[in-house]
């Protein structure tokens, strides 16, 4: 089989718009229930095809189904105008299709390089040929202007590093198909740059591209033909040309969007809940100092790396850190997570998957695993979970397919706002949100938002990290900006602007750095 | 969309009738191998074999639901069969050595009772500190204490065997031969202990902590859980356990040697992964562990009784068993 497709790729190479792969009234269901729905589907040679909806729409699913990584329950999947079951994704990729997953699919233990060559590595004889992997792991990831090392194990580099890994794999095949699962989720603005023009490039040489994302204004931008997929159903399918932003998000959503970001609150002379002096994190966060005002939201910007995560962390105590911290006035002791949030600060990761939710696990021991305290003494109290499962459902929207699913298997979006109610839960004064919008579809972006508004009006303070920019100027009051470990600027009131932030950010503005930096 | 039922091979199939062999595996093995019991020997479900069988099970069975906390947490305990045998051993020379002193009487029983939860404590603690303090593997830690306990109680009876003082014996042997309402002791303490250990592991904190632990120990940290905490816990309770199976083990024979308890550790694995609960952790379940120590004692029992095959190939039947298990742990999550 393998043998076999590789061969037709070689001595016949598909013209430009002509249809490579096609699912025909592709249905899928877990168990009873159905999240796909007869749906017709074309990816043509040359093309970006673009592919919009809610979280839990059925994205992913339709990618997955059509890379062999899951069988169509109903329809089928054409290969060159021929029926294909793919077996497995193996299969797939033989035939040259392709998956980056939303979730990685990386092994941890092993090396960027091992990653790479995973289940294709090249031998000489009997033994593993080191020397080309290295150098080819090398070249792809220069092509991707990626620094890290071939034989940095995955686990100890960070998620935009793994996003471009899984991409540098992907590109090493012989692709005729890339289907790509929100490829930009967790990479900053420069990567997500370097990103397209890979796929400016592969589209010129013809390759089929399927690719996902909540950001609108990328679609816009890459988009040769768009798909809308709503709770299962495809209810649009267009050349891009013929779409606006808000056209897509209105068939997205099924209803009109205005106003994503509320009116800010004032906050003038309230009082300062929490105070940071000169807060050091391990080798990553030098003297931090910052303030946060009762009803505040306060927004925390800086390109990814310049340590805001860290700085959070070592401040909620799941990083070793020194300094000086005051909670309500009183002192502060660090290093306890479950002592921050007996001083009522919690924090929300930016990493769903590897901190912030068991996904093996189903959403009443998920949601209450913080607050666990709350529901009773000795015994855990389980009517008082399921009615605060009940309620994190309906104030969240979590829109799950059976109440007992596995958290690993609800939609990105979904288990993002799962991980906010679980936050919640905990009733914290103040909250750290970390990435609160990742892989967030946007109606549920303008919930969230209105939600982070909704928490300041009742007194509450919150910190949003946020690497998009348009999110920390919607939102906040006022703004630090971080950049290589160090808070390098503060503004507010019409100063929270693009322009201003992203000069502290570079570095061009503000205060000199050390010259070991 | 008319060619629908023309995929009907990878159809996931969600019918009702589908047994979930994850859940109810154990439960039909074990009842299949009760009626297969009764009908090969008549004499199988009498009360002298029952009582005999579900006794002696029930020192494995103390252990293992230790076993299933540690097991659950993501952690291992390979030193539980050679702490035995040392707890075993220092109680008898504590109660010898009191003799003459204390005279035989209840008291020096309750000493040696008082001791070996002691000594089952800090061997767990020992275990536990090495584990979460040093950061060392939990199979290094307790592989490196298994080899120290078994060689400290080979030493302590010098290569021979310890035995308990005669007198103290006699007054001592009713905790395992006798019992209440004709239930005998180590039978009554296995069930209360299974029963809060159910309880301990569905409906508490702890349980729960566990299970997160094992699950994704970055997701219990970020939660406020203390990880560190919880994990020595699990080992600090698995020795107390262990102590407790020892009290009741000590006055069965009176005696201990570098012989006693050889294997437990495997025993006690086994019989929490037949009865469910995952060997890398996230998931455990304390009742899945009682059938799964009845499992394998009725199996045992079973051979000896019957001239089917020789007892000799008790290992071999359990060995096939444990695999079995585990595939049909397997088999749900390969599901596509
Ligand atoms: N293995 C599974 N078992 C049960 N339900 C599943 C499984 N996988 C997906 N689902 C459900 O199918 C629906 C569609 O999920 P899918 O991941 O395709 O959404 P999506 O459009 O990719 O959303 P997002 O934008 O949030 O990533 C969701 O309701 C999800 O919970
Ligand atoms: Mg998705």
């Amino acid at each position: 089989m393998s043998q076999a497709a590789r061969r037709i790729e070689e001595t016949v190479p598909v013209p430009k718009g002509q249809t490579v792969l096609a699912a025909r009234a592709a249905s899928r269901s877990f168990g009873p229930v159905q999240v796909l729905f007869d749906v017709d589907f074309e990816l043509k040679a040359g093309e970006v095809h673009a592919l919009i909806g809610e979280n839990g729409a059925g994205k992913s699913t339709l990618m997955k189904i059509l890379s062999g990584y899951l069988a169509p329950t109903g329809g089928h999947i054409e290969l060159d105008g021929r029926r294909v079951d793919f077996a497995s994704s193996d299969e797939a990729e033989d035939a040259g299709v392709i998956l980056i997953h939303q979730e990685f699919n990386l092994a941890e233990q092993l090396s960027v390089e091992q990653n790479v060559f995973l289940g294709r590595e090249i031998r000489k004889g009997f033994f593993l040929d080191h020397k080309t992997m290295r150098a080819e792991t090398q070249r792809l990831l220069g092509e991707l202007e990626t620094k890290v090392s071939p034989t940095a194990k995955i686990s100890e580099i960070s998620v935009s590093d793994k996003q471009m890994v899984e991409i540098a794999k992907a590109l090493s095949r012989n692709t005729r198909v890339l289907i790509m699962d929100e490829p930009t989720a967790v990479l900053t603005n420069r990567e997500a740059e370097i990103l397209f023009r890979q796929i400016e490039r592969l589209k010129a040489n013809g390759t089929a591209i399927l690719y996902t994302s909540h950001k609108l204004d990328e679609i816009a931008r890459l988009a040769d033909h768009i798909t809308v997929l709503r709770d299962g159903h495809r209810v649009a399918n267009v050349d891009a040309g013929t779409m606006s932003e808000d056209q897509m998000a209105q068939a997205m959503v099924g209803r009109e969007l205005s106003n994503i970001f509320p009116v800010k609150h004032e906050v003038g002379s309230a009082e300062t809940v929490l105070s940071v002096r000169n807060l050091t994190v391990g080798s990553i966060v030098r003297d931090a100092s910052f303030e946060l005002k009762r009803g505040e939201v306060l927004g925390f910007a800086g390109l990814v790396g310049s340590g805001r995560t860290e700085l959070m962390e070592g401040l909620i105590g799941v990083r070793d850190a020194e300094g000086t911290v005051e909670v309500g006035g009183k002192p502060f002791r660090l290093g306890s997570v479950k002592d921050a949030r007996r001083a009522g600060i919690v924090y929300l990761t930016e990493d769903r998957k590897g901190r912030g939710l068991i996904l093996t696990q189903g959403m009443r021991p998920n949601l209450t695993l913080l607050a666990l305290d709350r529901f009773g003494k000795t015994m855990i109290d389980g009517k008082a979970e399921e009615a605060a499962l009940d309620k994190a459902i309906k104030d969240f929207d979590v829109r799950a397919p059976t109440r007992s699913v596995l958290v690993g298997n609800l939609s990105g979006g979904n288990q993002q706002k799962l991980l906010l109610a679980k936050t919640m839960l905990a009733e914290p004064d103040i909250v750290i949100i970390d990435e609160p919008t990742r892989g967030i579809d946007i109606g549920t972006k303008q919930q969230i938002y209105q939600f982070i508004h909704a928490l300041a009006g009742q007194g509450k303070s919150v910190i949003v990290i946020s690497s998009e920019m348009a999110e920390i100027i919607g939102l906040a009051n006022r703004v630090y900006v971080m950049r290589s470990g160090r808070i390098t600027g503060e503004v507010q009131g019409a100063d929270v602007n693009e322009d201003v932030i992203v000069r502290y950010a570079m570095g061009l503005e503000g205060r000199k750095f050390d010259s070991h930096e | 969309m008319s060619d629908h039922a023309a995929t009907p091979a990878k159809t996931t199939s969600s019918s009702g009738f589908k047994i979930d062999f994850h859940i109810w595996g154990p439960v039909i093995a074990l009842v299949v191998l009760v009626i297969a019991g009764a009908m090969m020997n008549p004499n199988f479900l009498s009360y002298g074999n029952v009582t005999n069988v579900l006794a002696r099970s029930a020192f494995i069975g103390i252990i293992a639901v230790g076993m299933t906390f540690v097991i659950t947490s993501g952690g291992l305990d390979l030193s539980v069969g050679s702490m035995a045998a040392f707890i075993a051993g220092v109680m008898i020379l504590i109660m010898n050595a009191l003799v003459p002193s204390m005279g035989v009487g209840i008291g020096i029983v309750l000493v040696g009772m008082a001791s070996a939860l002691v000594v089952g404590l800090a061997a767990g603690l020992v275990n536990g500190l090495l584990i979460t303090q040093a950061r060392i593997e939990a199979f290094i830690v307790t592989l490196g204490t298994m080899g120290i306990f078994r060689s400290l109680i080979t030493w302590l009876a010098d290569g021979g065997t310890l035995s308990l003082d005669y007198t103290v014996r006699e007054l001592y042997r009713p905790v395992y031969y006798s019992g209440l309402f004709g239930v005998a002791w180590p039978i009554i303490v296995f069930a209360v202990i299974a029963i809060i250990g159910e309880i301990v592991m569905r409906h508490t904190a702890f349980g729960r902590h566990c299970a997160a632990i094992g699950s994704n120990e970055q997701v219990a940290r970020y939660s406020a859980v203390h990880v560190d905490r919880v994990r020595l816990m699990t080992y600090v309770l698995l020795g107390i356990l262990v102590g407790i199976a020892t009290i009741m083990y000590v006055p069965r024979l009176g005696s201990a040697s570098s012989s006693t308890g050889v294997l437990w550790e495997l025993e006690a694995i086994a019989a929490v992964i037949i009865g469910g609960t995952m060997l890398k952790g996230g998931f455990g379940r304390v009742w899945g562990t009682v059938v799964g120590v009845l499992i394998l004692s009725l199996i045992d029992n079973l051979l000896n009784l019957t001239d089917l095959v020789s007892p000799y190939l008790n290992g071999a039947i359990q060995g096939v068993i444990i695999i079995l298990a585990v595939v049909l742990q397997r088999q749900k999550k390969a599901q596509r």
